[in-house]
């Protein structure tokens, strides 16, 4: 074949390369989706002690590439054919095992693909793997999984964060050109930021959830997980859209994330949340937010003090709302029809519980308890009704600080990535984790978290970004406009 | 002492949707197990459930009917309990927020009228089955149940008797199959049937504790399990004992109620709303469009059966019971103008005898309502008698063609020539000199004898009425 630009895309530097700069090197034939895919699976192989990836089928991938590849060539191709994507394995997919990080579904093959899957498959992206993440997406570490831990790239000792840690740490060790995520109460941006990569939480109803195993479904959303606000407007454009299979997806048209990328951020309003930058945020954190905004304010933006005056109650809602509707959500993994049945038991109540017993983990029990007693006869009113009640004073306390500023911006998580085993049997401070994420998840809004520099052990910090209802085109542009002027997204730790 | 039993009735009434109320799959009965449930039936992980607005459709027509209140927004809840029948670990039901609350049905016991309360209707989805019997010690789960949409109605503690019990569940019966959003189906499972019965001293006002009869699948069982019951609670109280809440179970074989789980085993539901669904909001002009679709109701029929046919309350009663049978009746009056009360005796006697021994529906019939209407203007117009046309009715039912060409194929043309008649009778009595002699000698009974003689000597063809004037005479001695 004929490589004009051969030297300057050789399989051998391909992941150092844009969704985009791939897609043009596909379009324009320098490479091939095959070679992409392999190059991919190559460096999967290389770093499979990082744990990122539960399921990796090399040969189902390179026969999609293949596809790909026939696409590419017909001239039937978009933007995204022929680029392999590393898929959280809570999304279904047909007939590679869908774990969702579980021993209770270990062995558990969907018969159909989720709409994200779908979506990506219909764009002609190769499926490069299922990637590690807590059981069932609780947690904030990445500890949870039944297949265990995945490894910080940054720092092998660390957590890369959770639930979608295996999806954030492919991104960062660059396993793969982008991921997906989902966020539930911080899913996708609190890994994003312990890895230093770029993940965006979409509004409530902008990704269907079809297909994506429920955490807690009135918060739970899928997103995108990639090195730049640029790529994670690619995949976004992907994956958002209605979808009559989700009766809370929004029937709203899906603009072109990228081509607001480039607007102007002069004049934009950027609030800053004083109760995000009190007791329990890391000094390290702090300054690297402080240079952050001082960055947007040489863009031209202005930054005004807003208050969320409930977000202190942001955790103890979501803790009772959140295991509520997982206690109903997980109550289908009976061991009767799917999933993980015990091998020994006497009778049907002993069937359910046993193989609840050892088909779940720890947290996802201790989920289940709280949820249950949540929603408990005499204490629903106390605890479910309340919370309810709180989610609606966090969601307005957002619509009040949107009326003085246009983005909302703070830091992503209160520290950098933490060692394994420093929190595991403290659920409270792990906890604590997602506090600046979770409020954002309350009330449905898009969340992004940005690479924004380094703490002094070159552990990662992210930059949170919060915006209004259906505003992710304007988060995109945001961040966008901060990656032109700053390098932290294309840090690259050491030995990747 | 004297007791009061008080009544109040919860009534699954499966809708007659294609789909299931919130999946694709079919709802049709009997299919081979688990053949019509698709993931999202089966509750695969990362499903989700999506309404059937027909269904919302058919709970607001009911709810028109009863004149209920419809509620604009309604929510979906879950009910949550463990059962392998039950997918996802819990049913998708209307709890806080029902789309219908506050109706009411008129019921007639024994010519008296009374208004019995409904509290509220919503939707729900059914279960599976469990088969417990086929699988030697194993039990079989079977899904194509699982999902089919049921509207629960459930009425107010108004009933008194298992009879108005029965009434309120034959009104219902009738209204539900009117509006077509049920099949009507005991056997199957379409209209199912839970009764909460309690006793109290006649005069105190507080309800005494009640115990919440299940598994009564007929009318006649109702009332059975309801008098048993009753019978059982009045005894304990009597013999000094305490009636328990409880669930129980009516054994129709051995005609008992037997305890299921008591209040204490209940379950703890934990009810809350589902966030996999939005709350049901109906717009008004969906509940005017669907008002504009309502048929005429039973009530309003039945009234008009009165005032339009002249018929007896009684009559118009049995045929507005079934919508089917009321537009049979319609038809075949409309096409027999002016015989409302002869076509109603037909409906009723012969049609439904032979519906009910070929075990038929009414549309299956094989007299037509105008093959009927045919029949019953030949009758009116003197061509046949009454006796002849049951012979024509029956072969009509045989497949031998309407009425005129079996009259024509077999000769059955009645004879209204009163000399042919007159020669018959004059040949009779000449073959009966013995008769003549006794019956004018005051034998009247005999006259029964000479009708029966000029009936088989002319094949029945004879008119009968002109048969008894002409043979009066004849007998007497009087000239004609």
């Amino acid at each position: 074949m004929h490589r004009p630009f051969g030297s300057l895309i050789l399989p051998m530097s391909m992941h150092e390369k844009s969704l985009a700069e791939l897609s043009t090197a596909l379009n324009n034939k320098y490479i091939s989706s095959h070679e992409l895919t392999l190059a991919y699976l190559d460096r999967i192989e290389a770093h499979r002690d990082l744990n990122a990836f539960v399921t990796v089928d090399r040969a189902r991938a390179l026969k999609q590439a293949q596809a790909a590849d026939a696409r590419l060539k017909s001239g039937q191709s978009n933007v995204l054919t022929g680029i392999p994507i590393a898929q959280k394995d809570i999304f279904c997919t047909d007939g590679l095992p869908t774990t969702c990080g579980s021993r209770m579904l270990a062995n558990f093959v969907a018969p159909y693909d989720a709409t994200v899957i779908q979506k990506f498959n219909a764009a002609g992206c190769v499926l490069l793997g299922k990637t590690n993440m807590d059981e069932f997406a609780m947690g904030s570490s990445n500890e949870t999984s039944f297949f265990g831990p995945v490894h910080n790239p940054w720092d092998r000792r660390c957590v890369p964060g959770g639930s979608s840690g295996g999806s954030a740490a492919a991104v960062a060790a660059r396993l793969a050109p982008a991921a997906t995520g989902t966020d539930t109460g911080g899913s996708i941006r609190q890994p994003a930021a312990l890895t230093g990569i770029t993940g965006l939480k979409p509004s409530y109803g902008r990704v269907s959830r079809y297909g994506m195993i429920a955490f807690a479904s009135s918060l739970d959303q899928g997103g995108p997980m990639a090195r730049s606000a640029e790529d994670a407007a690619l995949l976004l454009n992907v994956m958002a859209g209605f979808d009559p299979r989700d009766s809370t997806s929004v029937d709203r048209p899906v603009p072109d994330y990228t081509r607001t990328l480039d607007e102007s951020v002069a004049g934009l309003r950027i609030g800053l949340p004083r109760e995000y930058f009190g007791e329990g945020l890391g000094t390290e954190v702090g300054r690297v937010i402080e240079a952050a905004l001082d960055q947007y304010r040489k863009l031209g933006a202005k930054v005004v003090e807003v208050s969320l005056p409930n977000s202190r109650l942001a955790i103890p809602c979501y803790y009772v709302l959140a295991p509520a509707e997982a206690s109903s959500n997980l109550a289908r993994y009976d061991g009767v029809r799917y999933g993980y049945r015990a091998p020994e038991y006497a009778d049907l109540w002993e069937m359910y519980a046993k193989t609840r017993a050892q088909g779940f983990g720890a947290e996802v029990k201790r989920r289940i308890m709280i949820g249950t007693y949540a929603l408990s006869a005499g204490y629903y009113d106390a605890y479910y009704l309340k919370a309810q009640k709180l989610r609606r004073l966090i969601s307005g306390d957002f619509d009040r600080a949107f009326e003085h500023c246009d983005v909302i911006m703070g830091p992503t998580s209160p520290t950098t990535a933490f060692e394994f085993g420093s929190k595991t049997d403290d659920p409270v401070a792990m906890y604590l984790s997602d506090i600046y994420t979770i409020s954002v998840n309350l009330a449905g809004l898009p969340g992004m978290s940005i690479p924004a520099g380094f703490d002094g052990s070159r552990r990662p910090i992210g930059l949170q970004i919060i915006g209004r209802y259906f505003d992710e085109a304007r988060l995109l542009n945001v961040a966008h406009k901060y990656q032109q002027v700053t390098d932290w997204h294309l840090r690259v730790p050491e030995g990747f | 002492m004297e007791w009061e039993t008080v009544i109040g009735l919860e009534v699954h009434v499966q809708l007659l949707t294609k789909s299931k109320l919130f999946s694709g799959s079919s709802t049709r009965f009997g299919a081979e197990p688990n053949t019509q449930a698709c993931a999202v039936d089966i509750a695969l992980p990362g499903v989700l459930p999506v309404m059937n607005k027909e269904a919302a459709r058919m709970a607001v027509k009911f709810g028109l009917a009863v004149g209920a209140t419809i509620n604009r927004r309604s929510v979906f809840a879950r009910k949550n309990y463990f059962y392998p029948d039950l997918p996802k670990g819990y049913q998708i039901s209307q709890y806080e927020l029902p789309v219908v609350q506050l109706g009411r049905l008129v019921i007639d016991v024994d010519g008296e009228r009374k208004e019995i309360g409904i509290t509220r209707a919503h939707l729900e989805e059914d279960a599976g089955k469990s088969l417990h019997e086929e699988f030697e010690g194993l039990t079989g789960i079977d899904l194509n149940r699982a999902g089919t949409p049921l509207l629960e109605i459930v009425s107010e503690p108004d009933m008194r008797s298992a009879r108005e019990a029965v009434a309120y569940l034959k009104k219902l019966h009738v209204l539900v199959r009117y509006l077509g959003i049920c099949d009507g189906n005991m056997q199957e499972g379409s209209f199912r049937c839970d009764a909460n019965v309690s006793v109290r001293p006649k005069g105190q006002h507080a309800f005494g504790t009640r115990a919440e009869l299940k598994n009564i699948n007929s009318f006649r069982f109702v009332e059975k399990a309801i008098e048993y019951e009753i019978a059982r609670q009045i005894d304990l109280i009597e013999g000094g004992g305490k009636v328990v809440q409880e669930t129980r179970l009516y054994d129709s074989v051995r005609n008992e109620t037997r305890s299921m789980r008591s209040k204490e085993e209940a379950h703890d539901y934990r009810y809350f709303p589902d966030p996999d669904l939005l709350p049901l909001q109906l717009e008004a002009g969906f509940i005017e469009e669907t008002a504009k679709s309502l048929p005429e109701l039973p009530d309003a029929k039945r009234e008009r059966f009165v005032r339009e046919y002249g018929l007896t309350a009684y009559d118009a009663e049995v045929l507005t019971g079934a919508h089917e049978m009321a537009d049979y009746y319609e038809a075949a009056v409309g096409a027999a103008p002016g015989q409302s009360k002869l076509t109603a005796n037909w409906v009723i006697g012969d049609l439904s005898g032979y519906l009910n021994r070929d075990n038929l529906e009414v549309a299956a019939a094989p007299v037509t309502a105008d093959m009927l209407a045919g029949l019953i203007r030949r009758i009116a117009d003197n061509t046949i008698s009454g006796k002849i046309a049951k012979e024509i009715f029956e072969a009509m039912w045989g497949g031998e063609g309407d009425a005129d060409a079996v009259i024509e194929k077999k000769g059955l043309r009645q004879i209204t020539d009163g000399s042919a008649i007159e020669r018959a009778i004059e040949d009779i009595m000449a073959r009966n000199p013995k008769q003549l002699e006794q019956y004018r000698c005051g034998q009247e009974k005999l006259f029964g004898f000479f009708v029966g003689q000029v009936m088989k000597a002319t094949q029945g063809k004879a008119n009968p009425a002109q048969v008894n004037e002409l043979l009066r005479k004849k007998l007497s001695g009087t000239p004609a």
